[in-house]
């Protein structure tokens, strides 16, 4: 526990957030400054007041209800004592963190003709100064008022209509909001914007995948690059040693059809390393070369040092853990970390390429990891004490069809339909905990099935998970043994984040209409 | 889900076109005429006629039905052949429309677009589906070739399907309720089920956020005192599990107070072979299901 700054903030004036309190959240572990808790992407707390000897006392604290239907994806940020989330339908809100009443509560009134894949989602939103961002479903950037929720500008970062919308938190960099979009469902393409806090002004654009004349371009066929996908829909991360932000892109469109884009096409399932004062390329890392089956590498990218190697982890969607130099975007080794059937070899460099017959076909191609991936866009956790990387793994194969698909702008563009598998063996899950070093896994835990929730790690010795039975579970951080669950009655789809208040740790997680914490009695 | 405030499907016949503002008289007699329009567009598909549509149909229907009701619509595992002439829940433009746009509550058929893992239909997609539908469709089911009153006997009597199953609320309980299985089942999975149970298990309990359903495992269990149970999973997380045994009793347990706990994929239902069950007899037991289900 960091007892010094536990009492200090909250008989105080609320102090704004800074670009520097940002970069310094490690010094005030209270509360969670961002989608991942820090810039490292590593969802740790240094909180340890609950730990390993008391988890199996934690009780609900208070409970928040959205009455929202479908998935409830946000992680809240927590700052001197207000919690800020978001619900289904660009729904935000501001709590009295330790009570749990609402302050303010803002709904955004959507056009009936927003279509967005895979649920009504948002997953968090991002602080600088007297303002909270929001990503909405109909592709705009909204700076909202953090103490009214009062909107202060609404910037349009591109036409929904074509399929694009946003689902991620925006994550904050010296005075610049970034955003990624969503749509590779729908043959859009892909970009990462960042916008001028104060007022809402776009300051640069990355698309993800490169206009004629650039470098990378001519991994495209014909004009598929204008409808190509690469959508970047999960919160990047900033080193602030080199001034590089790390992003991470989706798959190539059509999702499951490769005819009509042959080559690599860039930069589809990449790691991106971005200049964020203008959204500069200084390198790339591709996962899935010219992908057909919708591996996108949407994992955050979680940086890590290790004496002088400065690392980025990926457990990627496509079932391998990738351990890169973020220093130039060299892979340093790839394991897989779940079944894995597409690929049976690595080129000189060590990059897994995928195998000939793995691609989707008319009847349908068998195929691990399956559509979902071995890991989605739920959360991973490095625990620095531990060093160990942990991770929700989902073991489902599936067989991939593909087919022909005209593109209609705004339609949906996959090119396929897969199904699941005609195994004996029902699908599984586990949090995987892998030792960055080797990538090879330390310890599991077993889910009855495949699970959406993310993985919370803290100074406590503990990792905190859910699964899709509905329980929210405390294990040890070393070993995996539970200490705790509690069943919060619908299947999580969520990464879990952790804060304090008057001295007294907390840990939450939004589970079907409801934002649940818990603590000690 | 969506809610009543953000209907999915916008409908483009309703929107006035800009020009008509010019002319109020041909604006009350244009509205007039979309309204009319529209209400058709209800009852019956707008692109009947449209070759193309079945076409694009079969691209959202691989996207979007294709996951539970096979390709070529033929059935899957979990939902039903709709190849077929009759539709359970009604055959008409309309009556289809409503089943791919609302769902069929109580059942795994969910609201267009609220499975929340893809991308939901325009109202145009779904027509386009209907259309794809219509073209694979056969004209009249073939009658059953079995005798659905002997079914009847046998499923009551010497085959003992009865002592498990319930239909129309007679039977037992720790099979699944077969009064729909005749309507929502192709054939061919009907016959599987009986002659290898085990090679598909059927689905029990799902759950509104759950990606998979719970499914008919079989389940042996030795209590901290010595007593032994044996009988079906009816759903299961880490650390519980909720079993009825095959007298019929529900047991609540805490995985980690038992002695032992088994689960297995083989189905605790007999495998009908032609021994048991001759290929007659499975024929008129069939045609039994499916009279039912045509109820």
């Amino acid at each position: 526990m960091a007892p010094l700054v536990l009492c200090g903030r909250l008989s105080n004036a609320r102090a704004q957030v800074t670009p520097q309190r940002l970069l310094d959240s490690a010094k005030e572990p209270q509360n969670w400054l961002m989608y991942s808790g820090d810039y490292a992407g590593r969802r740790f707390s240094a909180l340890d007041q609950i730990n390993a000897s008391n988890a199996a006392m934690l009780v609900p604290k208070w409970a928040y209800q959205t009455m929202a239907g479908g998935k409830f994806e946000t992680t809240p940020l927590v700052v001197d004592g207000i919690l800020y989330g978001t619900g289904q339908d660009n729904r935000a809100f501001a709590l009295d963190a330790r009570a749990g009443r609402p302050i303010w509560q803002y709904q955004r009134a959507l056009a009936a003709d927003i279509r967005p894949c895979c649920g009504r989602v948002n997953r968090g939103m991002a602080i600088l100064g007297d303002k909270v961002f929001l990503g909405t479903l109909d592709a705009h950037v909204l700076a909202l008022d953090a103490k009214t929720g009062s909107v202060v500008w609404d910037a349009t970062a591109v036409d929904y209509r074509k399929g694009y919308s946003i689902t991620l938190a925006p994550l904050v960099i010296k005075n610049l909001v970034l955003v990624g979009v969503s749509g590779g469902e729908y043959g859009i393409r892909g970009f990462i914007d960042a916008y001028h806090a104060a007022t809402g002004e776009r300051k640069w654009r990355f698309y993800t995948i490169p206009g004629p004349g650039e470098p990378g371009h001519d991994s495209w066929e014909g004009d598929s690059w204008k409808i190509g996908g690469a959508p970047a829909w999960i919160t990047g991360t900033y080193d602030l040693a080199t001034n590089t932000t790390f992003w991470t892109t989706g798959n190539p469109s059509p999702s499951n059809r490769g005819e009509g884009r042959s080559g690599d096409n860039l930069y589809s399932d990449s790691l991106l390393a971005l200049d964020p004062d203008t959204g500069k390329l200084k390198w790339y890392f591709q996962f899935s070369k010219h992908d057909e089956h919708d591996y996108d590498a949407t994992q955050v990218p979680v940086m890590v040092d290790q004496g002088d190697r400065h690392l980025i982890l990926q457990a990627n969607r496509n079932g391998f853990f990738y351990v890169i130099d973020r220093t130039n975007g060299k892979l340093e080794f790839a394991n897989p970390f779940a079944k894995v059937t597409w690929s049976d070899s690595k080129d000189t460099s060590g990059v897994p390429i995928a195998r000939k017959d793995a691609s989707p076909t008319l009847e349908g191609n068998r195929v691990c990891p399956g559509a979902a991936g071995a890991t989605n866009w739920m959360s991973p956790a490095y625990d620095p004490q531990t060093q160990l990387f942990y991770v929700t793994a989902r073991e489902q194969c599936d067989v991939f069809s593909t087919a022909p698909q005209p593109y209609e702008a705004g339609h949906a563009y996959y090119g396929s339909a897969y199904f699941p598998n005609d195994d004996a063996v029902p699908f599984t899950g586990a949090l995987r905990a892998i030792d960055p070093n080797t990538g090879k896994l330390k310890w599991e835990w077993k889910h009855p099935s495949p699970t959406w929730s993310g993985v919370l790690s803290t100074a406590g010795g503990l990792v905190f998970t859910g699964d899709a039975e509905g329980n929210f579970i405390a294990l040890e951080a070393a070993s995996g043994k539970a200490l705790w669950h509690f069943q919060c009655g619908a299947s999580v789809y969520s990464s879990p984040m952790s804060f304090a208040i008057d001295g007294k740790q907390y840990v939450a997680v939004a589970v079907g209409s409801t934002l649940f914490t818990f603590g000690l009695p | 889900m969506h809610s009543a405030k953000n209907p999915r499907l916008p409908d483009p016949l309703k929107q006035p076109p800009v020009w008509a503002a010019t002319c109020f008289t041909c604006t009350l007699l244009l509205m007039m005429g979309l309204f009319t329009a529209s209400l058709k567009a209800q009852d019956k598909n707008p692109f009947s006629a449209d070759p193309k549509a079945a076409k694009l149909g079969e691209s959202q229907f691989r996207a979007n039905c294709a996951f539970c009701h096979g390709l070529g619509a033929r059935g899957g595992g979990r939902g039903p052949d709709l190849t077929r002439a009759r539709k359970r829940r009604g055959n008409s433009d309309a009556d289809l429309f409503r089943t791919i746009n609302e769902g069929v509550p109580g059942t795994a058929m969910p609201q267009n677009g609220a499975t929340q893992q893809g991308v939901g239909m325009t109202e145009e997609e779904i027509w386009q589906v209907i259309s794809y539908i219509r073209s694979v469709e056969r004209k009249a089911d073939a009658t059953a070739i079995g005798n659905a009153a002997h079914g009847k006997e046998i499923f009551n009597g010497t085959a003992g399907c009865s002592t498990c199953h319930m239909i129309q609320g007679k039977g037992g309980r720790i099979g699944p309720d077969l009064s729909a299985t005749g309507a929502t089942r192709s054939t061919d999975y009907i016959v599987e089920s009986l002659r290898s149970p085990s090679r598909r298990l059927a689905q029990g309990i799902s759950e509104a956020m759950k990606e998979f359903s719970q499914e008919y495992e079989t389940v042996k269990v030795e209590t901290a005192d010595g007593q032994k149970f044996i009988g079906v999973v009816l759903n299961e997380d880490h650390f519980t599990f909720q079993m009825m045994d095959t007298r019929e009793q529900i047991h609540l347990f805490e995985k980690d107070k038992l002695r032992s706990f088994e689960k297995s994929r083989e189905s605790l239902m007999p495998v009908y072979d032609q021994k048991t069950l001759s290929d007659k007899d499975l024929q008129d037991v069939v045609a039994y299901l499916l009279a039912v289900g045509a109820q």
